[in-house]
């Protein structure tokens, strides 16, 4: 589809070996290029969730250029990291780093949410490889996440599980269920970060229904809680890659709405406007 | 001096057979775990626990996220048996079994416990007479309904072998034996002819099955034959079974302990008048339900053998 897919990217081993700054800068290019098929993915469908792909990207590129223990070539090897897109509605980030990551042959991206693609507009792990779970409806991602979770001790394969979910989707009481029974069982496999980017579909999540204070509130329920810069992936990786011992990790990501396209950053309306194709050319040129 | 009065036939509660065998199994299988909502008492896991303690996870009560979990612990190679009180699995918990179990098409077996009005006086907020509508209407979901232990043994086995998402309507209501003399007591996908019949047939399902032969049997008193259809597995349905009964007898009386929109005698006729139109009386439960016993409740909607036999009667004009 266009240059930087064909250009090598890294794995989580290789950039293991990187300095800190080295592997920043590293990320920092691969989230550039998410960033920008994203915008590429919904110019193209004239539809999808632009606001939270941009937020959630730092954090999906980190996980998995950094982070994940997987493989392409059998992307159901028994042992491998697994990882859930809570809000699933950021899809076209997510295809993006598959298809970076070896996934999905990028030339399918540019049918997104078009008639019959594999790439829904929520994904489906039946028709796509490296998705877990077929996600949408919020708060259905953080119950999954625990059942792998304990499928790993149960095991003994013990493979680590990531969950990504919205701010707004904590809004949905299933997530409490699972946050509960996840921090009673000391689940120190699993780690859950919150995209907070503090915009909901119609409004600021404050103004809709309070989630602060949100890092007081997944300590309660028995986790380790952090806040932290989600656009900085050198404290990203820090924090996904820490030895945990007795408790659920959560990280409360503080993130931008939008993130990296001026005109989107932090805006409600964004949350699934489209694009004209005059602000997509201007979109791509703050990302290049 | 009096007749001689028969014993009543030995009636068997289906969980302790689903329990026994789910233990058997899980002995041979690692893969195979039981997933519950605080309810190892109400869905006989007692044994189970005692044999893996390891292996039952008990979420309390979260509905939610128990069918997730689920859902992550076949992701992670495991067979979930989520065992929950019928109305909290398919009601509570419903998008998440549309959602993480049927479209992800994890291999999940959900078993609704103490289904349709077991719960009797606990009264309709403790029924699941919704189930089989509900569930019906999710595509990728097999719903098998078990008759008697023996079925209900083998719907076990079968749930383990089948590798895609199913849900067990696993009955608390003392039943009789209803499968002796039948080759398989349980074949996915394929009903049960119990009896053969000209006049009409009976088809039902669950722990209705042995009331329709009673019915059936005081229907021939009234030179009536009837045939009578055990459908064990809802969906999907024996389409086969049901064109033949219509073809061949005419007339179709549909039992079950649920809603008649959308369960088992909707399916039927969906099926009926494509095929071969003929008239038909569905019996259900026609709305929430008063306080009482289930045994009186079903009384109380015709749900026994003079119920069945009037609406045989109706059909037959």
């Amino acid at each position: 589809m266009s240059l930087e897919f064909s250009a090598e990217v890294p794995t989580p081993e290789g950039l293991s070996n990187l300095s800190p700054s080295d592997r920043a800068a590293r990320l920092s290019d691969i989230a550039r290029a998410v960033r920008r098929s994203v915008v590429r993915m919904i110019d193209s469908a004239r539809a999808g969730h632009i606001g939270g792909d941009l937020s959630v990207t730092d954090i999906l590129t980190t996980l998995y250029f950094g982070v994940l223990k997987l493989d392409p070539a059998e992307p159901l090897a028994p042992g491998r990291d697994r990882f859930i897109l809570s809000k699933g509605h950021c899809a076209a980030a997510l295809y993006s780093a598959l298809a970076l990551r070896g996934f999905i042959d990028p030339a399918l991206l540019p049918t997104f949410m078009k008639p019959l693609s594999v790439l829904n507009g929520h994904p489906n792990r039946r028709k796509v490889a490296g998705v877990e779970a077929n996600t949408g409806p919020l708060g259905h991602g953080l119950p999954i996440a625990v059942g792998s979770a304990i499928a790993s001790c149960l095991s003994g394969r013990n493979w680590q599980t990531f969950v990504v979910t919205g701010d707004g989707e904590l809004q949905e009481g299933s997530n409490w269920e699972a946050a509960m029974s996840a921090g009673h069982r000391g689940l120190d496999n699993l780690c859950v970060i919150v995209d907070r980017n503090r915009l909901q579909q119609g409004a600021r999540t404050e103004d809709t229904n309070r989630l602060d204070p949100l890092t007081d509130k997944w300590a309660a329920f028995g986790w380790e809680a952090v806040e932290v810069d989600g656009h900085d992936h050198a404290a990203l990786y820090e924090l996904f890659t820490r030895p945990r011992s007795g408790k659920p990790l959560a990280i409360v990501a503080n993130t931008l709405k939008g993130k990296g396209v001026s005109f989107i950053e932090d805006r409600v309306e964004w949350h699934h406007k489209v694009p004209s194709a005059e602000q997509v050319a201007l979109a791509l040129e703050e990302l290049r | 001096m009096n007749a001689p009065v028969a014993a009543p036939p030995a009636t068997f509660d289906c969980r302790q057979a689903f329990a026994e065998t789910l233990i058997e199994l899980a002995r041979a299988d690692e893969r195979i775990v039981a997933v519950c909502n605080d309810s190892v008492g109400s869905s006989n896991l007692g044994g189970f626990q005692k044999a893996f303690p390891d292996r039952l996870v008990n979420v309390g009560i979260a509905e939610q996220n128990m069918v997730g979990v689920a859902a992550g612990l076949s992701n992670g190679g495991f067979v979930p048996f989520v065992c929950c009180a019928s109305p909290f699995l398919t009601g509570r918990a419903l998008e998440q079994v549309k959602a993480d179990i049927a479209y992800n098409g994890y291999h999940v077996v959900l078993c609704g416990m103490s289904p349709g009005m077991a719960y009797g006086e606990l009264g309709p907020t403790h029924h699941s007479i919704e189930d089989l509508s509900w569930l019906r209407a999710i595509t990728d979901l097999s719903i098998v309904v078990p008759a008697d232990p023996a079925q209900t043994s083998a719907a076990v086995r079968w749930s383990v072998e089948y590798g895609k998402p199913s849900f067990l309507r696993v009955g608390r209501t003392k039943v009789p034996s209803v499968s002796e003399g039948q080759a398989e007591p349980f074949v996915f996908g394929k009903a049960n002819r119990l009896r053969e019949g000209r006049d009409l047939t009976i088809v039902v399902t669950g722990i209705l099955v042995s009331r329709a032969l009673e019915a059936a049997e005081a229907l021939a008193a009234q030179g009536i034959s009837a045939r009578v259809v055990n459908i064990a597995t809802i969906a999907p349905l024996d389409e086969a079974e049901i064109i033949a009964a219509a073809r061949e007898t005419g007339a179709i009386v549909t039992v079950e302990e649920a809603v008649v929109s959308g369960g088992l005698g909707a399916a039927v006729a969906e099926v009926v008048v494509r095929h071969h139109p003929v008239a038909m009386r569905l019996l259900g439960v026609p709305g929430f339900a008063p306080t009482g016993d289930t045994a009186f409740l079903l009384d109380h909607f015709g749900l026994n053998r003079d119920g069945i036999v009037r609406a045989a009667l109706e059909l037959r004009g």
